[in-house]
């Protein structure tokens, strides 16, 4: 996501266009995939230590290239109000999240990504080459979060600064295990999630304006709360892929 | 062998190329988060180190501390590699600023926005309350609505100062005045989180707010840009913002860290390094407003006689400014 904000604003700076720059944010995030998948499906290394090792790339290349494209490592230039975003990806997304739960559900490919990470003997067995799918979602994956990361620089702000993702990755990974590993629920999550930081927002200008003053802090815990009191009451169990985390070897014929 | 030795003069040589000449005066500048280009504060520290170089030709070295960790290392590097003036920019600085000034009493440091009370410590601190004070003043006497917003970077004192001036300044033009105030978070994330800000911001102006005070560093971009979407004001900080955002931008609140930086540069290379505390204020135009090409238009003269006059006061001690320093 860092990356795709990144590529996005240098993307939009140098074409004058959102959904070209949006282009270079997708192809950004497709380029860090393509790197990690090298090695969790090619070099089967361990995904959580890979995962950390992508994102600190993220956050240490990111400010670098600023600093050689821009001679500054805060931020990019400021894109002009005309070029960015001015409401396209409110309504992309949910056509995203639309397209994604119809085809892991109701398509031959989409059900081959789910046994991919449930089952991926029985994939093996039926002559479908796994990595491939696997190196397929992990590239497509990548292209979605530089998509996301455009949002975040070309939407909601008019330049990339360090860092700003600020942990709306891992928001991203929490909702994922909220909603059970399923498109919509998930998404429903990420709604759950995004509403109460919205509160947040707009409860902290209530908090001098009424008689009490309510700290800061405790507004911004909220979203954490309500987190843990949906996942402790409501979630009930979430029980995540069966073969999710470890490589797959095709059985006996060689890697 | 041979390679080795090859190796080992190129090595030479270019240690011998990159190290300055034995007489320049060296000044190691730490800024804080935000980063050297966040067009506000650490932006102007930098501007005054950076003016110094040209003008009395010293040798500057500057590093962005990335977390709160890093500020000590940073600072006793460059004690280790015998800089002659460390900065340490920022009051997230101030105990690390204590503890490497402390081990190294023999070089001088300089502190911004805090008070360290070490003889070869010299501690630069603003009169924030004041020039909050007079731009409250004029974001009052501007608005059409009777209601401001202020948007805070890290809920800390130092910008609870600001805030409190601010209110004061602006219920002196209207004591009826509503003024919406957030914080973008307690963290030094907040100093670089323009999304959040933006939210912030768009949240005032749809309260009815149409001038907003950003007193956040680099996040005062996504206050600017809600401003410039909703075609409404912002006050910048520290730094000269105007240009950023021509017509969109009223006024900024000087911050003449620059000026104080560059003092500080000239005293101790001709050895008149003081330590101790320097408060810079109205009377001295450490703190001001600004007026330029950029906000010639949208800043009327008679807004600006009026908080010329109420800058006059201040400096005769006629307006006392509420100062959250010393209210807690």
């Amino acid at each position: 996501m860092l990356i795709g904000a990144f590529g996005a604003a240098v993307g939009t700076l140098h074409t004058h266009s959102p959904w070209l720059g949006s282009a270079y944010g997708m192809g950004s995030g497709v380029a860090l995939a393509a790197v990690y998948a090298l090695f969790v499906i090619r070099l089967r290394a361990d995904q959580i230590v890979a995962g950390m090792a992508i994102n600190m790339l993220a956050m240490g290349l990111t400010p670098f290239l600023c600093k050689i494209l821009y001679d500054q490592t805060t931020s990019t230039p400021a894109i002009p109000l005309q070029q960015q975003f001015q409401s396209a990806p409110l309504y992309l997304c949910w056509v995203l999240v639309a397209a994604c739960a119809l085809w892991v559900r109701y398509t031959p490919s989409g059900l081959r990504l789910s046994f991919a990470g449930e089952h991926p003997e029985a994939l093996d067995a039926a002559g479908i080459r796994v990595n491939r799918v696997r190196w397929i979602a992990v590239l497509i994956s990548g292209a979605l979060a530089g998509m996301g990361g455009a949002t975040l620089s070309v939407y909601l702000s008019s330049s990339f600064s360090r860092d700003m993702t600020s942990g709306r990755g891992f928001m991203a990974l929490a909702a994922l295990i909220f909603g059970k590993w399923r498109p919509l629920p998930t998404a429903a999550a990420c709604v759950l999630f995004g509403f109460t930081e919205a509160v947040e927002i707009r409860l902290q200008g209530h908090s001098v304006w009424g008689g009490h003053e309510i700290p800061v802090q405790f507004i911004e815990i909220l979203p954490y709360v309500v987190t843990i009191l949906v996942l402790a009451g409501f979630v009930g169990r979430s029980r995540p892929p069966k073969a999710l985390g470890t490589a797959f070897a095709p059985g006996g014929f060689g890697a | 062998m041979r390679k080795l030795s090859i190796s080992a003069a190129i090595l030479m040589t270019l240690t011998m190329l990159s190290a300055p000449a034995l007489a320049d005066f060296k000044v190691g500048l730490v800024l804080d988060r935000g980063g050297r280009d966040d067009k506000s504060f650490n932006a102007s520290a930098y501007e005054g180190a950076s003016q110094a170089k040209q003008k009395l030709g010293i040798h500057l070295k500057y590093v962005e501390a990335t977390d709160e960790n890093s500020y000590e290392p940073l600072l006793r590097a460059f004690a280790q590699k015998d800089f002659d003036l460390i900065i340490g920019v920022g009051f997230a600085q101030k105990d690390a600023v204590a503890k490497v000034a402390a081990q190294f009493p023999d070089k001088h440091f300089a502190i911004v926005d805090s008070e360290v009370d070490l003889p070869n410590v010299r501690s630069l601190m603003f009169e924030e309350q004041q020039g909050s004070y007079i731009v409250g003043a004029i974001a009052a006497m501007v608005s059409k609505t009777g209601k401001i917003g202020f948007v805070g970077g890290m809920d800390v004192p130092l910008i609870r100062r600001f805030q409190l001036g601010y209110e004061a300044g602006a219920k002196k033009i209207n004591p009826q005045i509503t003024i919406f105030s957030n914080f973008c978070g307690v963290t030094p994330e907040a100093w670089n989180n323009p999304p959040k800000a933006k939210e912030l911001a768009l949240a005032q102006y749809e309260e009815g707010a149409d001038v907003i005070f950003a007193a956040a560093g680099a996040s005062g971009a996504g206050v600017f840009d809600a401003a410039e979407e909703q075609k409404k004001l912002a006050i910048g900080v520290d730094s000269n913002q105007d240009w950023t955002k021509p017509g969109t931008i009223l006024t900024s609140m000087l911050k003449r860290v620059d000026l104080a930086v560059y003092a500080t540069i000239q005293e101790a290379q001709v050895g008149k390094f003081t330590g101790g505390l320097k408060r810079f204020g109205l009377a001295d135009k450490g703190v001001d407003y600004s007026v330029d090409q950029y906000n010639d238009k949208i800043l009327p003269e008679s807004v600006r006689a009026r908080a010329d006059q109420l800058k006059a006061d201040i400096i005769a001690g006629k307006i006392d400014v509420p100062d959250y320093y010393k209210q807690h």
